[in-house]
């Protein structure tokens, strides 16, 4: 479903070339939760910007539900991601001004939904993480976890073939970090979701069923998470290294 | 994504830095309010100007000598204009409804113990409706007047109160020059006029100015001279018919050809006209481009405070790319936000120009005339300037990638 073929990704640093990432082959199937972890630098951000198609590869190629991206122009991109990805971040990155609601709705605006059909989805989509009550309230009368979970709805609305988390849990307490990690586990378990979710919390990551770890732009594991741990397990003394 | 969409977005988007906004759109009000003001200051100065040409008579024509050494010819001898002349054209010329002979002199003028040096005019009794003259009281210079040589006075009501300080001169003698002249008759006043006093005339009957007052002035070889003749033609369409009739017969009882230069002018009102709202017309247009360059410097400050705008919001604009927004659609989202700014104070701007332009007619100095083409194209004007200053800031905009974009601190 998401594939990726000899993926490079080369930046330009005055005279010298960053590979960002070096010749990456990944699979992705639909309804997977992953976890893509990594050192800061590793190109775990890059890879996100190009399964986001916020970016695409400098060579390879990467087929979104079987259809190669890195040919479209700046319009059809943007096009893919309104309709086929939804994003978290680590900063909820809302509208200030604007209520739950209206963030919601916005990649349907952008997609060309209109009327009616727009707030029913923006609603579900609200009632979905759990913020049915609150939809009129503005991000600064929210708390951390629930303007998190505004940003969920929003990634949400467009039923996304991907879902790409970027450490949502960053800002966040353990407690509520929590609860958005649970969030993130019922998706995938009960609407069959595809997630990735990228973190550099091996803690974190084992709550999914497969991490991929990047150095230096290189997949250097992939390993499947027999037993994901369950959300509101309490984090173990020792220190998981990467 | 549709416009009313766009413009909702620019309306909160501008809501929320309510002082910024309105101190940006305060350099387009102050650009447009000073253009509708100073282009309505001009509008009006050219309508008072026009109005009071045409209070003098239309379709006026006035003949009179040439003064000046490139109509009279170097070296030329003046020529004085003479009453016969005035007489042939009287005789020969087509399509005027009236035709005034005038003489005039400076001569002291006193009503008891109350005298001074006025200007004193000899006129027949079409000088009245040729020079759009009306009676207030009394009656106006007749024809037996003249023929009768009757020392009879009819004031303008500017003179009547310079002389009379109040009274009412009906039926009261005056002296001219010693000779006693009984006023029969009040003009209307004109209304107040800054270049001509048209209220300030005292006229007598020409043959009684001959015969008691211009004396030797007026004479020239033994023939009566006259200061101008005045006529009026009887529609707009045949002035210059008129001009040309008034010329031929100039020439030839003064045995001139064609190519010889004509020792009078023979001009129009309307050419006086012209050249009156030509002058305003031009100071109305630089009056006007000061006060643009006004608005274009608030363009300036508009495009600088969207090219800050548009850092600020550097990490808003990646995430509307990244939830799927076009190039287009951000760009138009800047545009729009630019435009409705420029607009807002435009139309704030209109509104001020427009009370500056009513405060300075309540002053009484010039009564402005704010005119709807002005409001237009000061509109126009601004949400161009909107448009144009609002492009490069909404282009870059446009042009974030959305990753970096997202990163931005």
């Amino acid at each position: 479903m998401i594939e990726l073929e000899n993926v490079t990704k080369i930046y330009r640093m005055g005279q010298t070339k960053v590979f960002a990432l070096d010749e990456i082959n990944l699979q992705i199937k639909a309804g997977e939760m992953l976890a893509i972890m990594g050192p800061s630098g590793s190109g775990k951000s890059t890879l996100m910007a190009i399964l986001g198609c916020l970016d695409i590869p400098t060579k390879g190629v990467y087929r979104l539900e079987g259809k190669p991206v890195e040919k479209l122009n700046d319009n059809q991109l943007a096009q893919v991601r309104s309709r086929k990805v939804g994003f978290v971040f680590q900063q909820f990155n809302l509208l200030p001004r604007t209520n739950a609601l209206e963030n919601v709705m916005l990649p349907l605006l952008y997609d060309g939904v209109h009327g009616k059909a727009r707030t029913e989805k923006a609603k579900a989509a609200l009632e979905t993480v759990g913020l049915g009550d609150r939809i009129h309230h503005h991000p600064n009368q929210l708390s951390g976890g629930e303007q998190q979970r505004v940003a969920i709805a929003r990634a949400l609305v467009n039923d996304p073939t991907i879902l790409l988390a970027d450490e949502p849990t960053g800002n966040l307490d353990t407690k509520t970090g929590d609860e958005i990690i649970g969030l993130f586990q019922k998706l995938h378990e009960e609407h069959g979701q595809t997630v990735v979710y990228v973190t550099h919390d091996a803690f974190i990551a084992r709550h999914t069923q497969r991490i991929i770890r990047l150095v230096d732009g290189k997949i250097i594991s992939d390993e499947a998470v027999t037993h994901p741990i369950v959300a509101g397990t309490p984090r173990p003394e020792e220190v998981l290294e990467i | 994504m549709n416009l009313l969409e766009n413009i909702r977005i620019s309306f909160r988007a501008l809501a929320a830095n309510k002082l910024r906004s309105g101190l940006t759109m305060l350099g387009i009000i102050i650009g447009v309010a000073a253009v509708v003001a100073l282009m309505s200051i001009g509008r009006g100065a050219t309508r008072s100007v026009t109005s009071r040409v045409e209070g003098l008579g239309s379709n006026l024509i006035s003949i009179s000598t040439a003064r000046n050494v490139r109509q009279a010819g170097i070296g030329a001898q003046i020529t004085p204009l003479y009453y016969t002349d005035y007489q042939e054209i009287a005789k020969d010329i087509t399509n005027v409804a009236g035709i005034s002979p005038v003489y005039q002199t400076s001569a002291q003028v006193a009503y008891g113990a109350n005298k001074s040096q006025f200007t004193v005019t000899g006129v027949t009794s079409e000088f009245a409706p040729v020079q759009a003259y009306t009676v207030a009281q009394g009656r106006f210079i007749t024809n037996s007047d003249n023929t009768a040589e009757a020392r009879v006075v009819v004031l303008g009501s500017q003179s009547a109160i310079d002389l009379f300080s109040g009274l009412n001169p009906m039926g009261r003698d005056i002296t001219i020059d010693g000779v006693s002249y009984t006023v029969v008759g009040i003009l209307a006043s004109k209304g107040s006029t800054g270049f001509f006093s048209t209220d300030e005339v005292i006229l007598i009957p020409l043959q009684t100015g001959y015969n008691r007052l211009f004396g030797g002035r007026a004479l020239d070889n033994g023939k009566r001279i006259l200061s101008s003749i005045s006529l009026s033609a009887t529609n707009p369409n045949v002035v210059s018919d008129v001009i040309s009739q008034a010329e031929y017969i100039l020439r030839r009882d003064h045995g001139l050809t064609l190519h010889d230069n004509l020792p009078f002018s023979v001009s129009s009102q309307n050419q006086a006209l012209s050249t009156l709202t030509s002058i305003t017309s031009t100071l109305t247009a630089f009056l006007g481009a000061i006060a643009g360059i006004s608005l274009f410097v608030g363009g300036i400050g508009i495009m600088n405070i969207m090219l800050v705008s548009v850092r600020e919001r550097t990490r808003e604009i990646g995430l509307r790319k990244a939830v799927g927004a076009r190039r287009s659609v951000i760009l138009m989202q800047f545009i729009v936000e630019t435009i409705t700014l420029s607009l807002i104070g435009g139309v704030l701007g209109i509104l001020l120009g427009a009370a500056i332009a009513g405060v300075v007619t309540l002053t009484g100095l010039i009564t402005t005339y704010v005119s709807v083409d002005v409001i237009l194209y000061s509109f126009f004007f601004a949400a161009l300037v909107g448009l144009f200053f609002g492009i490069y800031p909404a282009y870059q905009a446009a042009s974030l990638r959305p990753i970096e974009a997202l990163r931005y601190e």
